[in-house]
């Protein structure tokens, strides 16, 4: 048989078989499997995204969650700064007026104290005055019978008297 | 398990009509030589029975149903063609021997008988695939057995091939373009087995080659755009190339170049890879002649020369396949044109 020449009969079985064999793997055959492969890459080109997506969402809320962490941090850190303050203030202002109040006390204390040793000089030389008028009285009466003594005496007496008295 | 299957492979090869013929040829002692013209005809052409081997020089051959339309359909066995008043020409075809004149003939020669098997072993292949895909979810499950075997191939063509040079529109392509493809690649694989269920030159023949060509020509006509046949009948070029139809004439003989070319490339390219390992291998019959020695040696490098050359065929195999698959697709791309790119 020719090799160059195509034999009829073998042709013609050539476009029966090819053409069985074509419409049963284009109906039966490649479509199936063309369509489960496609569908699966499109499966996994849709999971792909989900993932890219549920990944980015995740980094979003991690950045949400560090910037709310650092807003308590910064928060907490405020407040315990104020309350510090707070709490140095009050205490400042409560020492302060404790011991304005102690210096009034004081003051207080001092012009009581002060009155009170007025009043006992006063009573204490009103006393002495009465006790150097009765020893001034006995003197006196002793003491009369020389006179010119008696005299220089008595101015002494009076000085010293007028001098205490004007003290 | 593997064993019973070999049997039972065994037992169905008996049943087949093996005929066994007694060598017609003398016994030539001294000088056993072949006639290479022969050996590589028969081998490589199509014949109306399947010669498997000679064992003790017995020929075994599977005797093929003639079908001949010769006033009247007339079907009978290769083995009877003598009684029912048939004789083989010159180029081994059957003509009526009152006449002399050939009938129409289709009869299921080598090639048809091989083309019904790896056919059936195709579809077998192909329909178990997708059987796979119907019962199971892809979504949940990585593909098994024959799925994961086939559906890189499947893919791969798909999206490296076909996809790339059809265009938006090649889903409705795919399926011929796969079918191709796969037709093309079993036919050539199963050509490179040396015995019974393989060893046709199937498509190292020309009429399967030619056919091929057409329906990729049909695939590539029939659904062109008006914008193809624009560029062929009418297409941008100054008016005097068109008013004297000079393109015109140019494009339609290049509308059945391309196909042809496909025909011829598919088939010089397996008949050339058989005749090749045909040849290598016939070496060792050649050398008989020249001494145990030099017959020796040359028998190992033969050997080793036939393995080289068997596993660039199953290169081949796999390239031929692809390039007609390819170009086809190239070919259908190119009849839907772009119009914005053009």
């Amino acid at each position: 048989m020719s090799l160059i020449t195509p034999d009829f009969g073998l042709l013609f079985w050539m476009v029966i078989i090819f053409g069985a064999v074509f419409f049963l793997l284009a109906k039966f055959g490649f479509p199936v499997i063309t369509k489960a492969v496609r569908e699966r890459s499109e499966h996994i080109a849709e999971s792909l995204r989900a993932a890219e997506e549920a990944r980015l969402s995740l980094e979003r809320l991690t950045a949400e969650q560090d910037r709310i962490l650092e807003r308590t941090r910064q928060e907490q850190a405020r407040l315990i700064k104020e309350t510090t303050d707070e709490r140095n203030s009050i205490i400042a202002k409560a020492s302060e007026e404790a011991s304005a109040e102690a210096a009034k006390v004081m003051q207080k204390a001092r012009e009581e104290i002060a009155a009170e040793q007025e009043l006992a000089r006063r009573e204490l030389r009103s006393e002495v005055s009465a006790l150097s008028v009765a020893i001034a009285e006995k003197i006196v009466r002793k003491e009369l019978e020389d006179t010119g003594e008696q005299k220089a005496l008595l101015d002494k007496f009076v000085d010293e008297a007028v001098h205490s008295q004007m003290n | 398990m593997r064993a019973s299957r070999f049997i039972i492979l065994g037992l169905l090869f008996l049943l087949l009509p093996v005929r066994s013929f007694a060598a017609a040829q003398d016994d030539g002692k001294e000088s056993p030589s072949i006639d290479m013209q022969e050996y590589l005809f028969g081998h490589v052409a199509d014949s109306y029975e399947w010669h498997i081997t000679n064992i003790n020089g017995k020929e075994i051959a599977i005797s093929l149903p003639c079908i001949l339309i010769d006033d009247g359909l007339k079907v009978f066995s290769f083995h009877d063609h003598e009684a029912n008043g048939y004789t083989l020409n010159e180029e081994g075809k059957l003509i009526n021997s009152q006449t002399g004149k050939r009938p129409l003939d289709i009869s299921v020669t080598k090639n048809v008988c091989g083309l019904f098997i790896d056919s059936i072993l195709l579809v077998l292949l192909i329909l178990l695939c997708a059987r796979w895909y119907r019962k199971h979810d892809v979504l949940k499950e990585a593909p098994t057995g024959l799925a994961a075997l086939l559906e890189p191939v499947i893919v791969t063509i798909e999206n490296d091939v076909i996809k790339d040079a059809v265009g938006p529109e090649y889903q409705k392509f795919s399926p011929y373009l796969l079918t191709a493809f796969f037709f093309i690649l079993i036919n050539n694989l199963m050509g490179i087995l040396p015995c019974f269920p393989g060893g046709a030159n199937i498509t190292g023949n020309i009429a399967v080659t030619m056919a091929m060509a057409l329906f990729t020509f049909l695939a590539v006509n029939l659904f062109g755009t008006r914008h193809y046949w624009k560029e062929i009948l009418w297409p941008d070029v100054p008016i005097f190339l068109k008013a004297v139809p000079i393109m015109p004439v140019i494009e339609i003989v290049g509308m059945f170049t391309k196909p042809f070319s496909l025909m011829i490339r598919l088939f010089a390219n397996m008949l050339a890879g058989h005749i090749m390992l045909l040849s290598t291998i016939a070496v060792i019959f050649l050398t008989v002649k020249l001494g145990p020695a030099l017959n020796g040696t040359l028998s190992v490098i033969s050997v080793l020369f036939g393995i080289f050359l068997d596993v660039l065929e199953l290169l081949v195999a796999f390239i031929q396949a692809y390039v007609f698959t390819m170009l086809s697709s190239v070919f259908i791309g190119l009849a839907h044109p772009n119009p914005e790119t053009h």
